[in-house]
């Protein structure tokens, strides 16, 4: 009896076990199904994460030395205004920075999101060419960046009065995509 | 000549067909001259390849314009050994590579395998050549190097500049080498599922295959990452990006087999998980073949985005992975279950060092493939870096590494933990005086990385302190211990030796991320910084030309204390074929520190430049070498020379041969 029993249970242990044996393809069919999914989209196409979505709620501490103010989600609102994501490691920011620089002059408030970057190298960078961000929130370890769906540096974005992204430039800015429709689209918020 | 080659592609693909199917069947009627066919095969498909990648090579080397895959990727005034290595520097040619990898392993079975049961070297090459078909009608069907162009073209297009050198060269190579590689053990694993048997012997067989397939891929990511960090300029050496990943979990989860294939050949025990962990091993490997061919996640590496042939592996990749998981689902259960043993033991620590590789191995997976999970549910789009892999990965990292010199001294079957530790107080001792050296030195902010220094000396004094008991050091005379030195069984040595070089490369790591020092600034020439101790002197801005590139070279004189140390020459080439620059980075390299200094652009009268300081970087792949050569020390013992002991004719005579 007791054998009997025993082998009974340990047929119920098996029989529970395979359901065991079955998960790694079961698992492994969910991420061939994502797989398949991700060859029928293009990859090049990089689709704004927060694009008509509000600003997410971020407090960053400033670049110690610059100021004291920092950057957070406080700041933006109001009016169309600019953010700007950069890093003094950054090549394609040192040379947008002339076109950042020109879109601070047209009147429109650009903050800065300083992405993972000493902030020594920081305040040398814009020693050396300049400052035209209104505050700056130093993202040392990138977390805030990641919250605003950055991919990488340079990137900027246009927030309008009432703190929602409405435009996001991935990559370096160039004088076209601010004549066609940076500038156009800053001039028409302010309008409304 | 290439349509010879092409030709060879062809007779090898039937070859596979016919190495795939007649042995499977051999082998279930056990036909000893059906089975026969499988060595045979294998050998005929590794002679055919072998002519077709040497037609393509020849093709390269030769300037054949009218090829089409010399024609995008050469260029005749690239140097020569930049058209050797160009074959594989792009999509066509590195399968090539990969297919004829696939058939080195399996001549390899073929001939090493021969006092292997018949109807197991029969499925195993089967099972093999199932893998060279899937492969070979990729490559035929839609990415064929061997395709001429018509007309022929008067030169060629050139090679991406980054990839001209020298580590690059070897990179691909040795990490196919590893990838496909752990092909042998998802053979041996599917082998033993349709046998419905394992035991320690298969063990044993499968053991050199992993190793060799695993010291390849240790090697291969080592060089791809000391690649990164001395030619991408940021001097950097892991970036979390998709495809290195994609090379780490067929490592991570390798790993993991190579320490469970030891409990399976000791004891008979842990079975069916080291089944599961060939497949998946050889499936990770699949996998990043997949990401890095199909364009599915997006990376500075994907050098070939073209939804057919994505879904081409896609295709391969399911009926691979698919089928083996299936088949393991059906077989595995009825496997015997092996003997028990108590949680604090040798196999307890190996099923600890498994279960944290394979979680670790997970994260890595989820980290790599979550961005995609995210958007196929209608998520955002988002990248997952550095910091995602910081918090998961490293603290899953740290009790591992702990446990390693416990885990090596840890007896089989019931362990005596409190024995171990207080054998182990050395190392205890050399790891506190680490850290309390660290913090010393450093201060409260260095705990982080007094905490890494302190693992390392754990590791490296805790596996010495192990190893000099075996051969109970100092305490019986010299001459004694030498004496058990030579009869140690290498398989000890090469543990030692591998756990050593992971202690190197922690030391390795925390020194260079703690202790490194970063100057970014213009400088004009004559103009002198200091750097970590060093003065550095920029001497100015030379115009040089190379092979098929003009270059700008920065000079800088190095000084310490006035004393001359080195001149670092640092380039950005300007390549005239490809219009694209690269920088060089001037690296100056001791055992316990890099100079790596960067000239940038022109900027006014001056240049900016980076200087960085890393301290002992060399170790993160100094360390990987030594694991490997760990990994090699282990394929020489005994008992995987001499193989299961069997007193036919022909083992005798292949160890005659040894």
């Amino acid at each position: 009896m007791a054998a009997e029993r025993e082998e009974l249970q340990s047929h119920e242990q098996r029989r529970g076990a395979v359901w065991l044996y079955l998960l790694p393809v079961a698992i492994f069919a969910v991420v061939a199904l994502a797989l398949a999914w991700g060859l029928s989209r293009d990859a090049s196409v990089l689709p704004s994460a927060l694009l008509d979505k509000p600003v997410p709620e971020f407090e960053l501490p400033p670049i110690p030395g610059r100021d004291n103010h920092g950057f957070s989600r406080q700041d933006l609102g109001g009016r169309p205004m600019l953010v700007n994501v950069w890093a003094s490691w950054c090549v394609p920011c040192r040379a947008e920075h002339p076109l950042v620089t020109r879109l601070a002059r047209e009147g429109f408030p650009v903050h800065g999101i300083n992405y993972k970057d000493r902030p020594e190298d920081a305040r040398a960078w814009l020693a050396e060419l300049g400052d035209p961000y209104t505050y700056i929130g130093s993202d040392r370890d990138g977390r805030v960046a990641i919250e605003w769906g950055v991919y990488g540096v340079p990137e900027t974005f246009v927030v309008d009065a009432r703190g929602v992204i409405v435009f996001k430039q991935v990559g370096q800015l160039t004088p076209r995509v601010i004549e066609e429709k940076i500038l156009p689209l800053l001039r028409e918020l302010e309008r409304r | 000549m290439i349509e010879y080659g092409h030709f060879a592609i062809a007779l090898a693909l039937v070859t596979a067909l016919v190495q795939s199917t007649i042995p499977l069947w051999g082998a279930a009627r056990r036909d000893r001259a059906m089975m026969a066919l499988a060595p045979q095969a294998a050998v005929a498909q590794f002679l055919l390849l072998t002519f077709a990648f040497a037609t393509l090579i020849h093709a390269h080397l030769t300037d054949d314009f009218s090829v089409r895959n010399v024609f995008e990727n050469s260029h005749s005034t690239k140097p020569l050994i930049y058209k050797f290595a160009g074959v594989w520097g792009n999509h066509e040619g590195s399968l090539v590579l990969w297919v004829w990898i696939l058939a080195l392993f399996g001549a390899g079975v073929a001939v090493f395998g021969r006092d292997l049961p018949a109807t197991f070297t029969a499925r195993v090459l089967a099972i093999q050549g199932l893998i060279a078909v899937g492969f070979l009608s990729f490559m035929l069907l839609t990415s064929n190097a061997f395709e001429r162009l018509d007309p022929p073209a008067v030169d060629g297009r050139g090679l991406n500049p980054i990839l001209q050198d020298p580590g690059l060269a070897m990179h691909p190579p040795m990490l196919y080498l590893g990838y496909v590689g752990f092909s042998t053990a998802y053979s041996f694993a599917m082998a033993a599922l349709i046998e419905g048997r394992v035991d320690p012997s298969w063990a044993r067989w499968l053991r050199p295959w992993v190793l060799a397939a695993w010291i390849a891929l240790t090697l291969g990511i080592a060089l791809g990452s000391w690649w990164a960090y001395y030619e991408l300029g940021w001097g950097g050496w892991w970036f979390w990006d998709p495809v290195e990943n994609a090379s780490f979990m067929p490592w991570l989860a390798g790993t993991a087999l190579l320490h469970s294939a030891i409990v399976l050949e000791k004891r008979n025990t842990l079975k069916n998980w080291t089944i599961l962990l060939a497949i998946l091993t050889f499936a990770l490997s699949l996998l990043g073949t997949f990401l890095v061919r199909s364009g599915v996640l997006t990376s500075v590496h994907a050098f070939a985005s073209d939804p057919a042939r994505g879904i081409y592996i896609l295709a391969l990749l399911v009926i691979a992975v698919g089928g083996s998981l299936l088949l393991y689902a059906w077989r595995a259960p009825q496997m015997q279950s092996g003997p028990v043993f108590a949680p604090i033991s040798r196999e307890g620590a190996l099923v600890f060092n498994n279960l944290l590789l394979a979680v670790a191995c997970g994260t890595v997976f989820l980290g790599t493939l979550y961005p995609l999970g995210l958007e196929a549910v209608g998520g955002p789009k988002i990248s997952v870096g550095p910091p995602y892999f910081d918090r998961t990965f490293v603290p899953l990292m740290i009790p591992l590494l702990i446990a390693v010199p416990v885990g090596a001294m840890l007896a089989w079957k019931r362990g005596d933990l409190p024995g171990v530790l207080a054998r182990l107080k050395f190392a205890l001792a050399a790891a506190a005086a680490t850290l309390a050296l660290t913090l010393a030195l450093g201060g409260a902010r260095a705990l982080l990385a007094g905490f890494g220094f302190a693992l390392a000396s754990w590791i490296v004094v805790g596996s010495l302190v192990e190893y000099a008991e075996r051969i109970a050091f100092l305490r019986v005379p010299l001459a004694r211990s030498w004496q058990r030195l030579r009869g140690l069984p290498r398989a000890a040595t090469a543990m030692t030796l591998a756990h050593v070089g992971l202690g190197l490369m922690i030391l390795g790591m925390t020194a260079s991320s703690a202790g490194r020092v970063e100057r970014i600034l213009v400088m004009r020439p004559g103009e002198t910084v200091a750097l970590a101790g060093y003065e550095v002197r920029f001497d100015g801005v030379s115009q040089v030309r190379g092979p098929n590139y003009v270059a700008e070279r920065g000079s800088f004189s190095v000084t310490r204390e006035g004393n001359p140390v080195t001149v670092i020459h640092s380039e950005r080439r300007f390549y005239t074929v490809e219009r694209r620059t690269t920088t060089e980075a001037g690296i100056a390299t001791n055992l316990l520190r890099d100079l790596y200094f960067v000239l940038g652009e022109r900027s006014g009268d001056g240049w900016t430049v980076r200087l960085y300081y890393n301290p002992l970087v060399l170790w993160i792949w100094g360390g990987a070498v030594v694991m490997a050569l760990g990994g090699l020390v282990s394929l020489t013992d005994r008992r995987l020379r001499v193989g299961v002991p069997r007193p036919t004719v022909r083992s005798v005579a292949l160890e005659g041969a040894d």
